[in-house]
């Protein structure tokens, strides 16, 4: 197996297998349920408006959990002394990078399907194409994709987890102030030029650390 | 085997190791000595390629770390000074994802991880959840994971760190036990610790390489006034007189200890130990004890890596 997929195993089966990674998937699908039912399904609208507003509102809680699941990515393994383990093997340090991204987007992509009964509820009861809800999906997890990215460089600057969420969000929070700004922006190749921008800066970081 | 030259690491304006130039070969088991901050964990960092230096090179067999670090990684296992250990992994589990990542045949990681495991005493263990283990089963864990892929180096960075005495001659063991298949850089700022396991020392002081050789040559170069200990009981006057009477021995001088023998302190070098031993049984001395004296691996400790001390 190449390293790339065994660190992303690894990184999948400890979302798994700690607190962290339930609580964030119960917290995002309970809000998920939540605003569905209060926003999008409120008073009479078509098939086709609640499955845009059922997108529109899972976007957040989306990007807010891939802020939240990136948050331990590197700053932990500092914290714990495991980032020594992948410094000293050899396996190059995009390698790293990428295989915890996989890891995390793993989980953040299962996450995000876990709420595809909201939809489907629509499918059965209203009139909505398989391709529209094939496109939001698509949409949900570049964003996610996006976020996820942000959040790893946030957690490779990070000393601690709390800072790593924090500079993710902010980070975050600056794009999407830039989004709203430039409302020319493609969002699909967006969402990929910031995932790969974000995830190049995140490999330099770490071989900037090498020097420190 | 690893050549090192005019190796230097700054973090800033502060130098951690300064032009440290020295050389191990093949199956030697070397001890690194310094105190705390005298830049071992450092060195071993970067000899882990972990870390990278601000100048000099590190060659294994002519191979570069600058170079060819990834080739280089391979034929190393790093122990760092805290063990890199992800505590929601069993051992068996954590042992075979490390040896994974270092390249070892997907067919073979299961025979090499129960090797390990047989060789570090991890055995009973492999499906224990690391989070549960005690801190010196968590250092056998660091050990073996730098030895699950069969490196030809070890670097260890203080692997007897907050061991209890039984843990400490245990792990004492397993690196004598590591001899000749491995050539093995083991850390450490407490010297009878390393004199046992050595062959040879490093020592650093202040980011800089003061002496080098084996605990006797060091001895010798310093200085540093020999000694050896009996703990006897019997007729102490007499043993020693005869202690005394051996030739070589400078001085004897006699405490009584609270359980009613004697430690009988000889000023006289290590190689009259057998002399020494003839001469008190032969007084009918009942000899309970025969050790190099603590104070004299003090004294060389304290000229060796202390501050402001002789280099």
């Amino acid at each position: 197996m190449s390293p790339v997929l065994l660190i992303a195993r690894r990184e999948l089966r400890g979302y798994l297998r700690t607190m962290t990674g339930w609580i964030i998937a119960t917290s995002v699908l309970l809000i998920d349920g939540l605003l569905f039912n209060a926003f999008a399904l409120e008073g009479a609208r078509r098939s086709t408006e609640v499955l845009t507003r059922f997108f529109y509102f899972a976007s957040g809680p989306t990007m807010v959990a891939a802020i939240f699941l990136a948050m331990r990515l590197l700053a932990e393994e500092r914290q714990l002394g495991t980032l020594a383990l992948l410094y000293a093997s050899p396996v190059r340090d995009r390698d790293i990078v990428l295989g915890k991204f996989l890891g995390a987007l793993a989980f953040l992509s299962g996450l995000t399907l876990a709420t595809v009964y909201m939809p489907l509820l629509i499918l059965v009861h209203g009139h909505i194409a398989v391709g529209h809800l094939l496109a939001g999906y698509l949409g949900l997890l570049l964003l996610g994709a996006a976020s996820l990215g942000l959040g790893t460089l946030g957690s490779s600057l990070a000393r601690t987890q709390i800072i790593a969420v924090i500079l993710g969000a902010a980070l975050l929070v600056s794009l999407l102030l830039a989004w709203l700004l430039a409302s020319a922006t493609e969002p699909p190749f967006s969402a990929l030029l910031v995932t790969w921008v974000a995830l190049f800066a995140t490999t330099r970081v770490l071989e900037a650390r090498r020097w420190r | 085997m690893i050549q090192v030259e005019q190796l230097s690491k700054y973090y800033g304006a502060r130098a951690a190791i300064r032009n440290l130039s020295f050389r191990i070969d093949s199956g030697e088991v070397v001890g690194f000595l310094g105190l705390n901050g005298a830049g071992k964990t450092t060195t071993l960092r970067i000899l882990g390629c972990v870390l990278l230096p601000t100048s000099g090179t590190v060659c294994l067999d002519g191979q570069d770390l600058l170079t060819a670090p990834r080739q280089l990684r391979a034929r190393i296992g790093f122990l760092p000074e805290t063990p890199p250990l992800y505590e929601d992994m069993g051992v068996g589990e954590y042992l075979a994802f490390v040896a994974g990542l270092r390249g070892v045949e997907p067919g073979r990681i299961r025979a090499r991880v129960g090797e390990t495991e047989e060789r570090t005493g991890l055995g009973a263990l492999d499906d224990e959840r690391i989070s549960t283990l005690s801190h010196g089963y968590r250092q056998r864990v660091g050990v073996a994971q730098a030895l699950v892929h069969g490196p030809e180096v070890l670097l260890l960075d203080e692997p007897a760190n907050g061991l209890d005495p039984v843990q400490n001659v245990e792990m004492r063991a397993l690196i004598r036990s590591l001899r000749g298949d491995h050539t093995v850089l083991v850390s450490s700022h407490i010297l009878p610790e390393i004199a046992q396991t050595c062959d040879r020392l490093l020592v650093v002081r202040d980011g800089e390489l003061v002496a080098q050789g084996s605990e006797a040559e060091l001895e010798e170069r310093l200085g540093v006034g020999t000694g050896v200990e009996l703990e006897i009981s019997g007729p102490v006057e007499a043993v020693a007189a005869a202690v005394r009477a051996v030739p070589g021995v400078r001085a004897v001088s006699v405490q009584p200890t609270p359980a009613g023998r004697a430690v009988l302190r000889v000023e006289a070098p290590d190689a009259l130990r057998p002399a020494l031993a003839r001469a008190a049984l032969g007084a009918g001395a009942q000899l309970f004890r025969l050790d190099v004296s603590a104070d004299r691996l003090e004294s060389l400790f304290l000229k060796l890596a202390g501050r402001g001390a002789v280099g």
